[in-house]
């Protein structure tokens, strides 16, 4: 992965002593709160419930042993021993002290790591493939275009201040792992005439008003990236709405000026910087894809122990069959260690697990690992024949659950437990939704399906796109759930429908388990729920839900007979 | 009054802005002698007679001013001055860059408005070259460490045309 130059070092060094010195001329009462709000927030720091949220970085999903130890240390010394992975490549501790900030910056510092631009109306965290490198469809590898971009994104001068936050995602394989058609900036890398270049996908976004971006640029040669990067933000600096923070994405400014409009003026802006000296030199290309070659891969593995040991534990085969991931190269193969353990609050992970985390990339993988938007941890290359190694010591530290893409291998925020934001809990959700689906042969039988759930409306659990999605609502001061049908992720990305109204907490269970039995009842061959959705419709589903429920003018006699 | 900071101190400002009181409009407030700062809409509507009566002028940009329209005027200003009224606000970053990288400004640039410490080196590097510092703040502090919080930057900029890779020692 990407090292460090000497600059690249002392800019987040000097990073650390900026923030500390915004701390101190606060703590002294010289930045007031509302202008230091914006400044610890493009440091990931939130203050909110019951202590700040802190969020670091994990530019384009990858991490090396020594950084995730590095967390663990953090974990365990300024936060309650854990930490939380999100759905964008960042991972949040939620009971550090504001004071302790600049330290563990300085701690993160020191292997590489930062938490800048983690929030805020600013460039985001780059986001990308957690299979990237290695995935058998792999066209091009994003790592060193995404490295590129995060430097670019880094402290840029012209787009600090944006009328709303801004998120690219670089997808290189044939399907999207890294949801672009739903970030302010999609790219997606591919061939063309022997040429590599991008397609570019603006304003897609989820949140309160969920888009799907539109392509304003078939092919972009990657040489061109920043310079029309440059063009789309300023427009949309210039023109993104600033009077109504839930209208200022970029998305509403696409959606008002119209696709061929907007891509217009960004070609109209880019014509005048385009072939400037930000154009991307290939000797760059060349130093930081030099970072991202291949390790010493073994050729012939003897996989024999591996496939008796498939046919012997069912168990062993289950794990295999759910938590790894095809690798380009033959013998390997991709695990994914899933934050998903039932009971547990999806995507955390306490300072032992990351300590075993980190110790297992060391002896299997090359000491390098990676998240995914999914919330699990990949070890990206794993030969097969100690994948059964792996997996038994991913079982000793809750590491194995083997529900990845299951029902329960659910993604969620935090939720009204930690987040102000939040309208509702979603972890308490997803903990009563595991419990109930807690036999694995009904969960394999059940097969594919994605649970997505947020506790507000900004969707960082990712709730539209969801198999099934579910998005807690705040009526009259209690929490009501909304769900959500069909939505998905990749190529063809859509946005669920919303099935009817709203369910308490305490329905939620039973709710999932009629959806699930009307898909099971449905089903023909070896049709997955989305196919099943897709053949059946929604009506099917609603029917089942909504038997026997009272609503409309019954349920208001209902509601006056209590 | 606002402190401002130009040329590494801070300076005494000369320069008047003209505003626009309630039941004034641009077509009828009264132009004052002296070195005056016009705002834009004020400029649009009375430039032939700004230009008979002052041989040095000042323009003030609002966010949403279009630096397009004064593309063509740029060699009557001494000093353009871009407004931020919330330093969230981020629109002058481009009016700047444009000024100057696209139509190659090369009078005063001038912050003006919520202008504060912590935004000082972007300010700097899209090319303003004056500050006027908000009340309260401590200038002789953002003198000292408001301009150079990093020591070296990835992108082009007004200040540093080339970017960062093509600079790098191979």
């Amino acid at each position: 992965m990407y090292k460090y130059d000497a600059i690249d070092r002392q800019l987040i060094t000097e990073r650390v002593e900026q923030f500390r010195d915004q701390v101190r001329r606060w703590k002294a009462g010289k930045l007031s709160d509302d202008e230091f709000r914006p400044l610890r927030l493009q440091n990931g720091l939130y203050i909110q419930r019951h202590a700040p949220m802190f969020r670091i970085a994990v530019p384009y999903a990858m991490m090396n042993s020594a950084q995730l130890r590095k967390l663990a240390f953090v974990a365990r010394t300024y936060d309650k021993g854990y930490g939380h992975f999100t759905t964008r490549h960042n991972m949040q501790f939620n009971w550090p002290k504001v004071e302790d900030c600049p330290d563990i910056l300085a701690h993160l510092a020191e292997v590489e790591m930062h938490a800048i631009q983690t929030s805020g109306n600013c460039m985001r965290n780059i986001t990308t493939d957690q299979f990237a490198g290695v995935a058998a469809d792999e066209v091009i590898d994003p790592r060193p275009l995404a490295e590129i971009l995060r430097q670019w994104t880094t402290f840029h001068p012209e787009f600090a201040f944006l009328p709303r936050k801004f998120k690219i995602a670089i997808s290189g394989t044939k399907e999207d792992r890294a949801v672009t058609w739903f970030h302010d900036i999609g790219l997606h890398l591919q061939q063309q005439d022997g040429q590599i270049g991008f397609r570019v996908i603006v304003g897609g976004g989820l949140g309160r008003t969920p888009i799907r971006g539109q392509v304003v640029r078939e092919f972009l040669p990657w040489q061109d990236i920043l310079t029309y990067c440059e063009a789309v933000l300023r427009v949309y600096n210039r023109q993104g709405r600033r009077d109504n923070a839930y209208k200022a994405r970029i998305k509403i400014l696409v959606q008002a000026l119209g696709v061929e409009e907007f891509a217009k003026q960004v070609e109209a802006e880019w014509l005048h910087i385009k072939d400037g000296p930000a154009t991307l030199t290939q000797a760059e290309f060349d130093r930081v894809a030099a970072h991202f070659t291949a390790p010493a891969y073994e050729s012939a593995i003897d996989e024999s122990a591996f496939a008796e040991k498939l046919q012997s534990e069912k168990a062993f085969a289950r794990w295999v069959d759910r938590n790894t991931h095809p690798h380009k190269i033959a013998g390997y193969s991709a695990v994914t260690l899933s934050l998903k353990q039932h009971g547990v609050a999806p995507g955390d992970i306490t300072d032992a697990q990351m300590d075993k985390v980190a110790d297992l990339a060391d002896q299997y993988s090359f000491g390098e690992l990676r998240i995914s938007h999914e919330q699990n941890v990949i070890l990206a290359d794993v030969k097969k024949s100690e994948l059964y190694a792996v997996w038994q010591a991913a079982k000793e530290n809750g590491l194995a659950t083997p529900n990845v893409g299951l029902l329960t291998g659910i993604i969620c925020c935090p939720g009204g437990d930690f987040c102000d934001l939040a309208n509702a809990k979603s972890i308490p959700i997803a903990a009563a939704i595991q419990a109930r689906f807690d036999d694995l042969d009904y969960l394999f039988d059940i097969g594919d399906i994605d649970l997505n759930i947020s506790g507000c409306m900004n969707a960082c659990g990712h709730h539209h796109v969801g198999h099934i999605g579910v998005l807690g609502v705040d009526k009259n001061d209690s929490e009501f759930y909304q769900v959500t049908l069909g939505g998905r992720q990749g190529n063809t990305a859509k946005l669920g429908k919303v099935i009817g109204p709203s369910f308490s907490a305490g329905e939620m269970p039973d709710v999932v388990d009629k959806i699930i039995k009307v898909y099971v009842e449905n089903r023909v061959d070896e049709e997955r729920f989305l196919d099943t959705f897709d053949r059946i419709g929604i009506d099917p589903f609603k029917n089942r839900v909504y038997e026997g429920r009272a609503h409309g003018k019954a349920k208001a006699a209902e509601k006056e007979a209590a | 009054m606002a402190q401002l900071i130009k040329n590494q101190t801070v300076a005494v400002d000369a320069w008047k802005t003209l505003e626009i009181a309630e039941g004034e409009t641009p077509e009828t407030v009264a132009l004052p002698a002296g070195d005056v700062i016009f705002p834009f809409s004020v400029w649009q509507v009375r430039k032939t007679e700004i230009i008979s009566m002052h041989k040095r002028i000042g323009l003030l940009l609002q966010p949403e001013d279009r630096v397009e329209d004064i593309a063509a005027d740029l060699e009557y200003f001494i000093v353009i001055a871009v407004n931020f009224p919330k330093f969230v606000d981020g629109r002058g970053y481009s009016s700047a860059s444009l000024l100057r990288q696209r139509y190659k400004y090369q009078g005063e640039l001038r912050a003006v408005g919520d202008v504060l410490h912590d935004q000082l080196f972007f300010m700097q590097r899209v090319g303003f070259d004056s500050y006027a510092l908000k009340d309260g703040k401590d200038a002789v502090y953002a003198l000292q460490a408001g301009f150079a919080p990093f020591s070296e930057t990835y992108q082009t900029s007004t200040g540093q045309p080339e970017p960062y890779f093509r600079r790098r020692a191979t």
